[in-house]
């Protein structure tokens, strides 16, 4: 029977894993389910939909509106079938005269407080109160009007039980009127999301619906704006505010988010080309029906009126840009790319590939550079966040990537966190990692800043190591030191998988006192008893799992510290299996992908040296073009030479490389000497102010291709609107490409992913068909892998034999001092995405409209800073004005800051220090001090200036 | 800043981690290291500064002599 089921339809109670399975008849249909399923989801396999109000699949069943009761043989009364489990034999029937009588009885209750303005309601057509309503064949309310929650007033005055509509939230309204109080609200808010902001408040008909206190607002509460409440919600109390405005949707797209690591599948609810809501898909294999509040509501950047759809053209920089034709503009920047390699030779221009863009469009970008423009000068801005993960992983285990799924973290005892703020940065993950939390796993973090997750409510035992920036490998060493000084390892497992005398070696090497955690207390201030405590904890859970994120890669030391979190993972024996891992959370959507593409200048996709003649011949033949052996530049690099005057054009698709990357002052000045800056994207932004040519780009509603998340997972991103600038970003680079003489003839992004496939071995099996297929697949997906690879290095590591590299400490060369004295570290907050060009333009940036420095109360009394003041952050680099946060959330000698607003431009004061295998930069650390202000730097005022100059566009009527 | 400075002080870095591991002299894994990750013309101008005795750490000087260098 299950063939007609719509996978989307809404089974009433979730699913249920068991190995037993029970047999029963529900209506005289014979149906086998696992144990522990409830008879309401057992009717919906047999495809019968009992009426229901408070049970919905995406929460535990409830049991209280008492509308999906049944008659079940042998049992007395009329059993709720959300509640009841199935046993074997069972014979339900879900309609007889008595269920009916019930089930008008409870809807009659309900429809008597509920307001009868279907017609012009914004759910209207999507209402569940409605549609049970018909399905129980209510006819008439018999009930005198009397006290109520909906009416405004009657005869006697206002009606004391009757509250406005809530509007605090940009995205959603509550309309208080409507409300059943079914509480699914308040079970998604704490069972999907785990935020617990909303309560019922009161008990029988005074019990509602509120977001904290008496006094807050859905704004002012805790709530996060994840969405998750309004999806469940079953009557119009909680509803999209664009639904209101537009109208219930005709059709859906599915693809997937265009923000962060998590990747999480999305139905874009559609009317015409016109987006009504974005709904997080059920059936998303990353984010299982759950979405944060950029991906869920933050798309309205997609038709700001700042969005650039015409190419523009300017001589110099300090000219107003001049809308021209695509034709105009391509020719123009073809012309001086060839220009600049005719003067300057072949090495003087390369790409900057987008890990925003999808795989498809990276691919072709890196294309570009080895095979029109003839090097290999290609880099990902994925440089400046996960480099070190893929020379560090690569090195000890083999492959450039995480090991595990997301799902995996069901499975986990215990987390250990380092530097990364999954709630805030990976908030879906974040949410996931809650309930395993609440369900009693353990959890240590790293990281220098009392991260959110250490506040998770309901949550089991907890430790914080906060630990000094810059310290990592100093600590991750000492907790190795103490797992096998107590002999916590795993000596089995290591003598299988690694090389035993290698791990001999390495025990040697971390014997030394000097990394014991009595040597390291001072250096990294954490107490040496905590970090014992945390070793011992590490070892002793059955799966433990690590995550972790940037502020283990933005370090001098940051692929010596993705290599000490590998060596703990193996002697301990936490690789293969579910729960365990070392799993990085990427920053921006396409990371992983842009990496996999072949965006580095050392590598073709799939990780392949450039001076690999195995691989080069097979892109030789697959282009028809001779390939460079050498390595090309890397971003810093490709600074470094412009400002020797030997590096002199760049095309730059979808990156805002002057906000996002370090020592911004020398990034200008580098970019304002090349002859050729071409800047791709969907917005003037702080990169284009140096720029020569812009190119519009598309959004991600506006293209087809495949972005791939931190499990390695490859995604569809569908077309679900005409781009307004005219092109898919694919298909601008196929112009430049063939205005420089290729001949590239792709017509759809599944042309180019075939030709990834039929290239890179870890890809061979990919395809747009088995994709639209399976939904999304991890690679490797190949011959050995035909639906891909949720899980690494199961039997044996990629590499053979995992390798222990040995972790010394080493202090970077940024030093406070008296002059700089205190640390800064850098983060991100929820609301806001990265630079923060997308999120800047939508309602997120009502809940953060500046970046704020947080410092700890001791060192802001040092310095006569009071909460809220405009302080002066200067380092060695430069300096900025922004306002000051108090808070112990920081630890003395520490201060923390997000990068979102260009105006605060906190890498005007990051260095150019970098990590020594990749070049990945510092971000995590710089020497600073902090004073009060009473105005802009000279720096932001200068850069204001500039930048409004560099914004012109002559108007087109003037040419 | 944007002089050749910045290679000594990249490859004084890797000297430093490449020191501290046992599998094999240090010198020749930063070698291989920028073999693998600079352009021909920045290991030239990295070769030229070391021939010409610039201060350098000594596996620094000493992996200049297991640079690949561009032919010609
Ligand atoms: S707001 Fe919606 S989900 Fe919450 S109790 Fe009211 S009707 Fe139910
Ligand atoms: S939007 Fe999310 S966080 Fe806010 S109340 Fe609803 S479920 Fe809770
Ligand atoms: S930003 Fe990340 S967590 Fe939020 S919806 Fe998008 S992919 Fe999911
Ligand atoms: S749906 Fe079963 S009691 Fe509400």
């Amino acid at each position: 029977m299950k063939d007609f089921i719509i996978p989307d339809r809404d089974m009433g109670t979730p699913a249920v894993k068991s190995d037993v399975a029970v047999n029963l008849l529900v209506d005289g249909i014979s149906v086998s389910v696992p144990a522990g399923t409830s008879v309401m989801r057992a009717a919906a396999v047999a495809g019968i939909s009992v009426p229901r109000l408070c049970a919905t699949d995406h929460l535990e069943a409830f049991g209280s509106c008492r509308l999906c009761v049944v008659q079940i043989d042998g049992m007395r009364g009329l059993p709720a079938s959300c509640t009841t489990p199935v046993a074997e034999g069972m014979v339900v029937r879900t309609q007889t005269d008595e269920v009916a009588q019930v089930r008008k009885g409870v809807m009659e209750l309900y429809i008597s407080d509920h307001p009868l303005d279907c017609l012009t309601c914004a759910a209207n057509g999507d209402c569940e109160l409605q549609d049970m309503a018909g399905a129980v064949g209510l006819r008439e309310v018999r009930y005198e009007p009397g006290a109520n929650h909906f009416a405004r007033r009657d005869a006697e005055g206002p009606n004391p039980e009757y509250r406005p509509k809530d509007q605090s939230n940009p995205y959603f309204t509550f309309d208080p009127a409507k409300c059943i109080v079914c509480s699914r609200c308040v079970r998604a808010c704490e069972e999907v999301q785990g935020t617990f902001a909303l309560t019922i408040e009161g008990r029988g008909f005074d019990s509602r619906v509120s977001a904290g206190m008496e006094s807050d607002s859905f704004l002012s509460s805790d709530c996060v704006s994840c969405g998750a409440c309004v999806q469940v919600c079953p009557t119009a109390t909680l509803i999209e505010n664009s639904v209101i405005q537009i109208g219930t949707p005709e059709h859906i797209v599915k693809t997937t988010c265009a923000y962060c690591g998590v990747g999480c599948s999305f139905d874009a609810h559609m009317r015409g080309e016109e987006v009504v809501r974005m709904v997080p898909s059920k059936d998303g294999k990353a984010n299982h029906g759950h979405s944060c509040v950029k991906g869920r509501f933050a798309w309205g950047y997609a038709t700001h009126r700042e969005r650039q759809t015409q190419p523009m053209v300017r001589e110099r920089i300090t000219n107003p840009w001049r809308v021209v034709t695509w034709d105009e503009a391509l020719d123009f920047a073809a012309t001086r790319l060839r220009q600049a390699q005719a003067d300057f030779g072949r090495d003087s221009i390369g790409v900057i590939t987008s890990s925003r863009c999808t795989n498809e469009e990276t691919y072709l970008v890196q294309k570009l550079a080895r095979a029109v423009f003839g090097n290999n000068n290609t880099d990902t801005c994925a440089r400046v966040c996960h480099s070190p993960t893929g020379y560090g992983l690569k090195t000890t285990f083999g492959t450039s990537a995480g090991t595990h799924d997301f799902d995996s973290v069901d499975d986990t005892d215990l987390a250990l966190v380092i530097g990364a703020n999954p709630t805030d940065a990976h908030p879906v993950f974040g949410s996931r990692m809650r309930k395993r939390l609440r369900e009693g796993a353990g959890l240590i973090a790293l990281d220098p800043r009392e991260i959110d997750l250490l506040k998770t409510p309901h949550m089991g035992e907890s430790l914080h190591l906060p630990l000094r920036p810059g310290t990592n490998v100093a600590v991750l060493t000492a907790l190795a030191h103490v797992i096998v000084s107590e002999r916590l390892y795993d000596e089995a497992f290591i003598r299988s998988r690694c090389d035993w005398d290698e791990f001999l070696a390495y025990a040697e090497f971390l014997l030394d006192p000097r990394h014991a955690p009595e040597a390291v207390e001072t250096l990294a201030r954490v107490p040496a008893e905590l970090i014992r405590k945390a070793a011992r904890a590490y070892a002793a859970a059955p799966r433990a799992s690590i995550y972790y994120g940037l502020g283990v890669t933005e370090h001098s030391q940051g692929s010596t510290t993705v290599m000490a979190i590998a060596n703990l993972a193996m002697m301990t024996g936490n690789i293969g299996k579910p729960g365990t891992g070392v799993n990085p959370l990427r920053g921006q959507n396409n990371v992983q992908g842009s990496c996999d593409m072949g965006s580095f200048p050392h590598e073709y996709p799939g990780y392949r040296h450039v001076s690999d003649p195995e691989t080069r011949a097979i892109y030789e033949r697959a282009w028809g073009v001779e390939l460079s052996p050498e390595p090309g530049l890397r971003i810093p690099n490709m600074f470094d030479e412009a400002l020797a005057g030997r590096f002199r054009g760049l095309y730059c698709q979808g990156e805002d490389i002057v906000q996002s990357d370090p020592d911004t002052r020398h990034v200008t000045a580098a970019l304002a000497a090349m002859d050729i800056v071409i800047v791709q994207d969907l917005f003037l932004n702080e990169t284009s102010n140096y720029a020569h040519v812009f190119l519009p780009g598309s959004s991600f509603l506006e293209k087809d291709g495949t972005f791939t998340n931190a499990e390695r997972r490859i995604n569809m991103v569908r077309r679900a609107m005409t781009p307004k600038n005219g092109y898919e970003d694919w298909q601008v680079t196929q112009l430049l490409a063939n205005r420089m003489g290729a001949a590239w003839s792709y017509t759809h992004p599944r042309e180019i992913m075939a030709e990834i496939a039929m290239t890179t071995p870890s890809f061979a099996g990919v395809s747009y068909d088995l994709l639209e297929r399976e939904g999304s697949v991890q690679w490797p997906c190949n011959g050995q892998a035909p639906l891909g690879t949720p899980v690494m290095h199961i039997d044996g590591f990629v590499r053979g034999k995992g390798r222990f590299v040995h972790t010394e400490y080493i202090a970077t060369e940024e030093r406070t001092g008296a002059r700089f004295p205190l640390l800064l570290t850098t983060g991100r907050i929820l609301s806001q995405y990265n630079v923060g060009a997308q999120t800047r333009r939508t309602g997120n940036s009502v809940w953060h409209p500046e970046d704020i420095l947080e410092i700890h109360p001791s060192d802001a009394e040092n310095r006569g800073v009071r909460d809220g003041d405009l302080v002066r952050l200067a380092s060695r680099a430069g300096e900025t004005t922004l306002r000051a946060h108090i808070t112990e959330r920081v630890a003395p000698g520490v201060v923390y800051t997000t990068f979102h607003h260009p105006t605060t431009q906190a890498n005007v004061v990051t260095t150019d220090n970098s990590d020594w295998a990749t070049n990945c930069p510092e971000f995590k650390v710089t020497a600073v001090q902090v004073s009060p202000s009473n105005g802009p730097s000279e720096w932001q005022e200068e850069y204001r200036h500039h930048s409004d100059l560099a914004r012109r566009i002559l108007p087109t009527a003037a040419e | 800043m944007s002089d050749d400075s910045k290679l000594i002080r990249m490859a004084s870095q890797m000297a430093q981690f490449f020191a501290s591991q046992p599998d094999r002299p240090a010198a020749e894994a930063v070698a291989a290291h920028i073999n693998d990750s600079w352009t021909p013309r920045m290991r030239q101008a990295f070769v030229d500064q070391i021939r010409a005795g610039v201060q350098a750490d000594p596996v620094v000087r000493d992996a200049a002599g297991f640079v690949r260098l561009p032919a010609g």
